[in-house]
């Protein structure tokens, strides 16, 4: 079914102009990714996976955003997205007013140290036959953040301030545990003074005790430095501890974006509610009436037609199942994209629509029975 | 560099030496096993308490490795008691996961072994099995049948290259092998269906990977409860799924306990997931039981600081605070325990007394037990933990 686009202006709109604004560090408008899927033989693309599809938000300076949702969801990809490890597909993306997908590849050099990521596995993301020092110092050196005669300084300074001594300089990454290693994996994005770091689920790999101890070192950091940190994470309870706004996303849209307590106190989509009832609360005598979402995420390449929440959604209407609904603000600051907060009129618009398509749908069917027939 | 040297430089000497020791215990303990095949009253005993389905009595599990002797498990006790959920709490590496091993005799031999104590599985007709000394023979009747284990990983338990009807099937041919083939088909799809599959038939004759992670662990816990067990161990269940998916599984666990009319004890790092399951709770630290009790006992009256701590230093949502606590500095390293309190070293609430001997197991009240020498002079002194000297061996 080819997808129907109705009202661009509804979706296209929505933070035009926000990256002019300098309180506004990152600005993402209609972020797309798609990877091809290629038939095995002739290469020839056969289809899409829509891993990001039409996600936008922004982030202001010195605080924190919150990006939670399955797996699958594209989380991960809009990080890497953003650090244009990976081209985009469509859409544009502003980092301190600079639309990171038209600088050049010298340009883009520059503006490196100032967009930082922290992975998720620090067992995996660092080198295994470089020193500690090194690996935190390779990219101050290439970058010439300091001058050299300064550089061991600046790199024990970096250390202490992400809680490391600096006798750990000559060590290798096998001799440290996996808070550690996080620690390393922080200093070594803190080295280079970067404006923006994507924390890519930093704490999910360790235990309790641990994670609490990096939080507090990301919040201590983001005080001191006043960094802006894109948090993306699974564990709901870390990312309202820790974030100023949230955006949940569901196969590869963004389907509600939210200051913190708004959202928590108040989630307006129903995949949002779901997800949040979900979150299991150290408390046996705590009774929620839990939402149970049936069924699994579907495949992102091929996803249901109209609203892709549709077909686990307890509220699902006729509208939904034709018409993917438009992001927009329903209070200030609080977006969500869902037909159940549609305005009268648009709503009418809509049933107008739905009733044609279903009227084409329909004659499809009944030609093609009678095609069977004969 | 001399840091170095104390953490973990073994020279060829002490090597040879500790290879040699291993070897030396290893085949010891091997030789005894070897002797319980011949005599059942060498593995059967009795319960404590007929209404347990398994007690855990000052249990030791010690890994014989290259760089030492790995205290494991060091004199754990703690009961299952019929139809009721315990749930084990700890961090990585206190032991939870080889506690449940040693129970389902899984653990690597021979470097892995359980060199003390006893876990009695409850047979049902007033006599028990001692688990340490049950022979393979007779394990493997246990196994699957009257215990059952759900592993954390779904996607790695299951086998890729047989549908998943065979599998179910082949867990009820080992236990049933009067049951025809028509008989143990319909059981299977039976259980499918128990677990929320929908499409049973179709799901009979796919592959693992055609199904997602949260489907793939519906099968486990089909295969897990294809013969009715007494005792299911859910290690970890939930951990490598989503929010929403966890959120159906416990859902489903809950339920089918009730069905199977069996008693499950749940592994988890999560205190949340804990708290909505469990009845009892025992929460352990560096291969000891700091603290057990009902859910009630340790969700609004945590005794021990490990505890109090654990609990302090997980976001709760709706409960925003400034600054997160965390519990400062690490596990201490398993190969050289201290013989003071394991915690001390971490602990805020030390006092003088916390330099003695390891802190006995203390009754603070019917059902909370915790060891922690701040509550000496309040409860009943229930006894030490008793370590295995390995030099003895």
């Amino acid at each position: 079914m080819e997808e129907v686009k109705v009202y661009d202006e509804y979706t296209s709109s929505i933070f035009d102009g926000a990256e002019n604004d300098p309180d506004n560090l990152v600005v993402v408008k209609n972020l797309k990714k798609y990877f091809p899927i290629k038939s095995s033989f002739f290469k020839i693309t056969v289809g899409n996976v829509k891993a990001v599809d039409d996600v936008s938000f922004k982030i202001k300076r010195g605080t924190t955003m919150g990006l939670v949702g399955e797996s699958g969801c594209g989380k991960s990809t809009i990080g890497r997205t953003l650090l244009r490890l990976i081209e985009k597909t469509d859409g544009q993306v502003f980092i301190g007013g600079k639309d990171i997908f038209a600088l050049s590849k010298n340009d883009l050099r520059k503006e490196r140290p100032n967009i930082q990521i922290i992975f998720q596995d620090p067992y995996a993301s660092l080198s295994p036959r470089l020193p500690i020092g090194e690996i935190i110092g390779e990219a101050v050196r290439e970058h010439g953040i300091v001058p050299p005669e300064e550089f061991d300084d600046y790199i024990s300074r970096v250390m202490e301030a992400c809680g490391l001594p600096d006798y750990y300089k000559p060590r290798y990454p096998h001799e440290f545990s996996g808070g550690q290693r996080q620690r390393i994996c922080i200093a070594r994005a803190l080295a280079l003074n970067p404006d923006f770091i994507v924390c890519d689920e930093p704490v999910s790999a360790l235990d309790v005790s641990i994670q609490a101890q990096i939080i507090n070192l990301l919040r201590d950091l983001q005080k001191q430095f006043g960094l802006t940190y894109l948090f993306i994470s699974h564990d709901l309870s870390v990312v309202e501890y820790i974030s100023d706004t949230v955006g949940v996303m569901y196969l590869g849209n963004m389907v509600e974006f939210a200051p913190t307590e708004k959202i928590y106190a108040n989630p307006k989509h129903p995949y949002t509610e779901a997800l949040f009832s979900a979150i299991p609360y150290p408390d046996p005598d705590y009774k929620v009436n839990r939402i149970i979402l049936e069924g699994s995420i579907p495949s992102p390449a091929n996803p249901p037609s109209g609203c892709k929440f549709h077909t686990r959604c307890r509220k699902c209407m006729e509208v939904c199942k034709y018409i993917q609904p438009d992001f927009k603000e329903l209070e200030p600051e609080h977006f969500c994209a869902c037909h159940l907060f549609n305005t009268p009129e648009r709503q009418k618009e809509l049933d107008e629509l739905v009733a044609k398509m279903k009227a084409e749908e329909g004659e499809k069917g009944s030609t093609e029975k009678q095609k069977g027939n004969k | 560099m001399e840091q170095k040297k104390k953490s973990s430089y073994i020279s060829a000497r002490e090597s040879r030496k500790i290879t040699r020791f291993n070897r030396k215990v290893t085949r010891k303990l091997e030789a005894q096993r070897a002797d319980a095949n011949k005599d059942p009253k060498l593995y059967t005993t009795k319960m404590k308490d007929e209404n347990n389905v398994v007690e855990f009595d000052n249990m030791c599990t010690y890994f014989f490795t290259d760089v030492g002797t790995v205290r494991a498990v060091d004199g754990v006790s703690f009961e299952v008691p019929k139809h009721s959920t315990v749930g084990v709490v700890g961090e990585s590496g206190c032991g939870k996961s080889v506690t449940s091993l040693s129970l389902m005799q899984l653990l690597q031999r021979p470097s892995g072994q359980v060199v003390g104590g006893e876990i009695r599985f409850n047979k049902g007709d007033g006599t028990a099995y001692n688990i340490v000394n049950t022979p393979n023979s007779v394990m493997e009747d246990i196994r699957g049948n009257e215990i059952s284990m759900i592993f954390q990983e779904p996607m790695t338990s299951l086998n890729p290259v047989f549908r998943i009807g065979d599998q179910v099937d082949e867990v009820l041919f080992l236990h049933h092998p009067d049951w025809t083939k028509e008989q143990v088909k319909a059981r299977t799809l039976e259980m499918l269906e128990m677990v929320g599959i929908a499409n049973k038939e179709g799901v009979y004759k796919m592959y693992p990977h055609e199904l997602s992670g949260g489907m793939r662990q519906r099968i486990v816990i089909a295969i897990a409860l294809a013969c009715s067990p007494t005792l299911i161990i859910a290690d970890e269940p939930t951990t490598a799924l989503d929010v929403t998916i966890q959120a159906q599984i416990l859902d489903l666990l809950q339920n089918l306990k009730e069905k199977v009319n069996s008693s499950i004890m749940l592994i988890t790092h999560d205190l949340g997931v804990v708290a909505g399951m469990a009845d009892y709770v025992v929460v352990m630290y560096a291969g000891r039981v700091i603290e057990k009790g009902t859910a009630s006992d340790i969700y609004h009256h945590p005794s021990h600081p490990y505890t109090i701590g654990l609990m302090k230093s997980k976001p709760v949502v709706g409960h925003k605070s400034d600054t997160l606590y965390n519990i400062p500095g690490n596990v201490p390293n398993p190969v050289n325990m201290p013989n003071y309190c394991y915690f001390r070293d971490r602990c805020e609430m030390r006092c003088e007394q916390c330099n003695g001997d390891y802190p006995p197991a203390i009754k603070i009240n019917d059902t909370h037990v915790v060891s922690c020498y701040r509550y000496i002079d309040k409860g009943e002194v229930l006894g030490y933990p008793k370590a295995v000297n390995v030099e003895e061996l």
